[in-house]
């Protein structure tokens, strides 16, 4: 009986990965035939050599960085008070937090035009860094449903109401209490946070797009519309980094001597 | 003027008054406890001095200074919670200087100091060791060091020893207490275990429904209680009903005895009062100047050690008593017939 259901639980297991695994073998395996007859990694050369590529990509990956900062300067304050004095505006928050979900990009990118544009109270597209700012300020708000639940998933693991009071008896501020105990407690938690993010950023193509700033989105496409072999290898290597931050992430929670006990 | 000064503080949340007209004074160096039953408004006490609750109205002194208004950070008061509340991000060290490097003391100087505190608690080894990885008597002592590093002026512990297990309890009370005497830091510990109350404490609080029902040292709270509540409180009683003979002398007929309090009582002859006595002060050979004298039946003989607790039935009521153990005087047997004897000095008239 129970060697039939573990059999079972990896047939399952098996066909799910099937799902997942069939797809991107078949992609890899199109991306190697950039020369006709055999299998080479012509067209991964000429994705990475490509100026383009390494100017985007790099890019994004700073609009990443500043909006990771950015998202959890505003999130992880946000949630720790709200935990902390306001716990019946919970709801609310959670539900302020879910619209980037509802509200689709480009809504929110047109309003960025309208109110922040050249002939604007506050021309923020007239020069290129305002224009990055208000990218930041986009990517921040597409990540805000999955950085504050991460976050907030986070702080419900350990006693803030406590260690806050036992802090504050001891001197702290709230930029201490933050910064050297809530933080470092909600670590792997905001790591998540900030990996969705940045996969988020990452393959972000509409506000990139309508804002006119050189993202790896935008790149992505206008490859996909004129290549063949290396947009799949494009892909491979967009879910190599990925892979790479999943293992980043396991490996900085695998290295964090003080949650042991949790575990 | 004490040096910690609690004035009429009030608390109420939303419609409920939770603490009434609390007022206290702590001189430097005491050991207060605030002695109760459960939800009778310790914690809120301690946490309006602590600053973590704003008093409905009132006012908080220390040394002369009110400190109602200034927020729990800059009150310089150190704080034990029941929950250890250690920062597990930080080693034992790094808790224990937290306080010191919020306040920018010199790294030499803290290194000093955290090794001064962690020998005081006895645990100098444990410095680089992280909160998960002591039990829970070493963490509580972590916790009193980290609240103790930064010299606070006063120290508030919250049930600190109600996580542990009753060995460690009972030897982390007198340690709080000696090293609390060492360092002379004036002192309040919350509790509703009565025996921890009366084991450290300068002078006990009894507090019920919000109120201070009696302030004073643990010998007169026990032996000459205030109200009926801290009467039954603190201690085990047994309870009597008296009729009153003559007020002026304090003489009420008990049984068949005539007993003389040494009181004058502020009631009419006749009337009925409620008597109470310690199991100790009931004695069941006869002793000289123990007037009282009750009939009992033996019901339950305990023997504990060094105290032997008998219950004797007296006119249909239970009663406890007290005696030492002696090796050449067995116990009473169980359905025996026995005189008991009380003197009137003895007996807590109990208000009702
Ligand atoms: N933040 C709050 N909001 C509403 N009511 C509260 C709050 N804090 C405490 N109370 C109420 O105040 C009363 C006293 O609480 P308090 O925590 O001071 O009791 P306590 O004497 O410490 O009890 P215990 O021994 O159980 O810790 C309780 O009835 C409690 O429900
Ligand atoms: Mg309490």
């Amino acid at each position: 009986m129970i060697r039939s259901s573990r059999l079972w639980s990896w047939i399952a297991f098996a066909l799910g990965a099937a799902y997942f695994l069939l797809p991107l073998a078949g992609m890899f395996e199109f991306s190697l035939r950039a020369r006709r007859g055999e299998y080479s990694f012509q067209a991964y050369q000429n994705v990475l050599g490509d100026p383009q590529f390494l100017a985007t990509f790099g890019y994004s990956v700073l609009m990443a960085g500043f909006t990771i900062v950015l998202g959890v300067l505003i999130v992880a304050p946000t949630a720790f008070w709200v935990r902390l004095k306001l716990p019946g505006l919970r709801p609310v928050i959670e539900f302020v937090t879910l619209l980037p979900l509802v509200i689709p990009p480009i809504v929110i990118v047109f309003g960025y035009i309208r109110l922040y544009n050249t002939s604007s109270w506050l021309p923020m597209t007239g020069s290129a860094l305002g224009t990055d700012i208000l990218l930041m300020c986009g990517y921040a708000t597409l990540s805000l449903p999955y950085m504050y639940r991460a976050v907030d998933t986070g702080l419900r693991t350990i006693d803030i109401r406590t260690l806050t009071e036992a802090a504050q008896s001891l001197g702290a501020g709230w930029i201490t209490i933050l910064g050297r105990l809530i933080l470092p407690n909600v670590f792997v938690a905001v790591m998540s946070g900030a990996f969705l993010t940045f996969a988020i950023v990452i393959g972000e193509y509409v506000f990139a797009a309508l804002l006119n700033r050189p993202a790896f989105g935008p790149y992505m496409v206008w490859m996909g519309s004129n290549k063949a072999y290396e947009p799949a290898a494009l892909a491979v290597i967009a879910f190599s980094i990925t892979w790479a931050c999943m293992a980043l992430i396991q490996l900085a929670t695998r290295f964090q001597k003080f949650t042991k006990a949790s575990r | 003027m004490s040096y910690l000064d609690l004035a009429n503080l009030e608390k109420s949340f939303g419609a409920t008054r939770v603490v009434r007209d609390f007022t206290l004074g702590v001189d430097k160096g005491e050991f207060i406890s605030l002695l109760g039953p459960s939800g009778c408004g310790k914690t809120t006490v301690l946490r309006m001095v602590a600053g973590f609750e704003m008093p409905t109205a009132g006012a908080i002194r220390i040394d002369g200074q009110s400190v109602t208004d200034l927020p729990p950070n800059r009150r310089q008061i150190g704080m034990v919670f029941q929950a250890y509340a250690l920062f597990p991000n930080l080693t034992v060290a790094e808790n224990v200087s937290f306080g010191l490097k919020v306040q920018g003391v010199a790294r030499a100087e803290r290194d000093t100091r955290v090794a001064e505190m962690l020998d005081l608690i006895g645990l100098p080894d444990l410095g680089a060791r992280y909160p998960f990885q002591l039990s829970g008597g070493q963490q509580q002592r972590v916790a009193l060091a980290r609240a103790l590093a930064p010299r606070p002026r006063v120290l508030l512990l919250d049930e600190p020893l109600s996580a542990l297990d009753a060995k460690v309890r009972v030897s982390l009370r007198s340690e709080i207490r000696a090293i609390q005497r060492d360092l002379g830091i004036t002192t309040i510990f919350v509790t509703h275990d009565q025996e921890e109350a009366m084991s450290i404490s300068d002078r006990i609080v009894v507090m019920n429904g919000g109120i201070a029902e009696q302030v004073g040292a643990p010998f007169q709270i026990y032996n000459r209680p205030a109200t009926r509540f801290v009467a039954q409180f603190v201690g085990t009683l047994n309870t009597l009903q008296a009729r009153l003979v003559d007020p002026a002398r304090g003489t009420v007929a008990l049984g068949d005895s005539v007993v003389t309090l040494d009181r004058v009582v502020d009631r009419p002859a006749g009337s009925t009062l409620t008597l109470a006595l310690r199991p100790e002060a009931l004695r069941l050979g006869h002793v000289p100047d123990h007037d009282a004298v009750l009939p009992a039946r033996i019901a339950e003989v305990e023997f504990l050690g060094s105290v032997i607790r008998v219950r004797a039935e007296v006119g249909g009521n239970l009663l406890s008593l007290d005696t030492f153990n002696r090796p050449d005087a067995p116990p009473p047997a169980p359905g025996s017939q026995v005189h008991l004897f009380a003197a009137g000095r003895d007996f807590i008239l109990l208000d009702d």
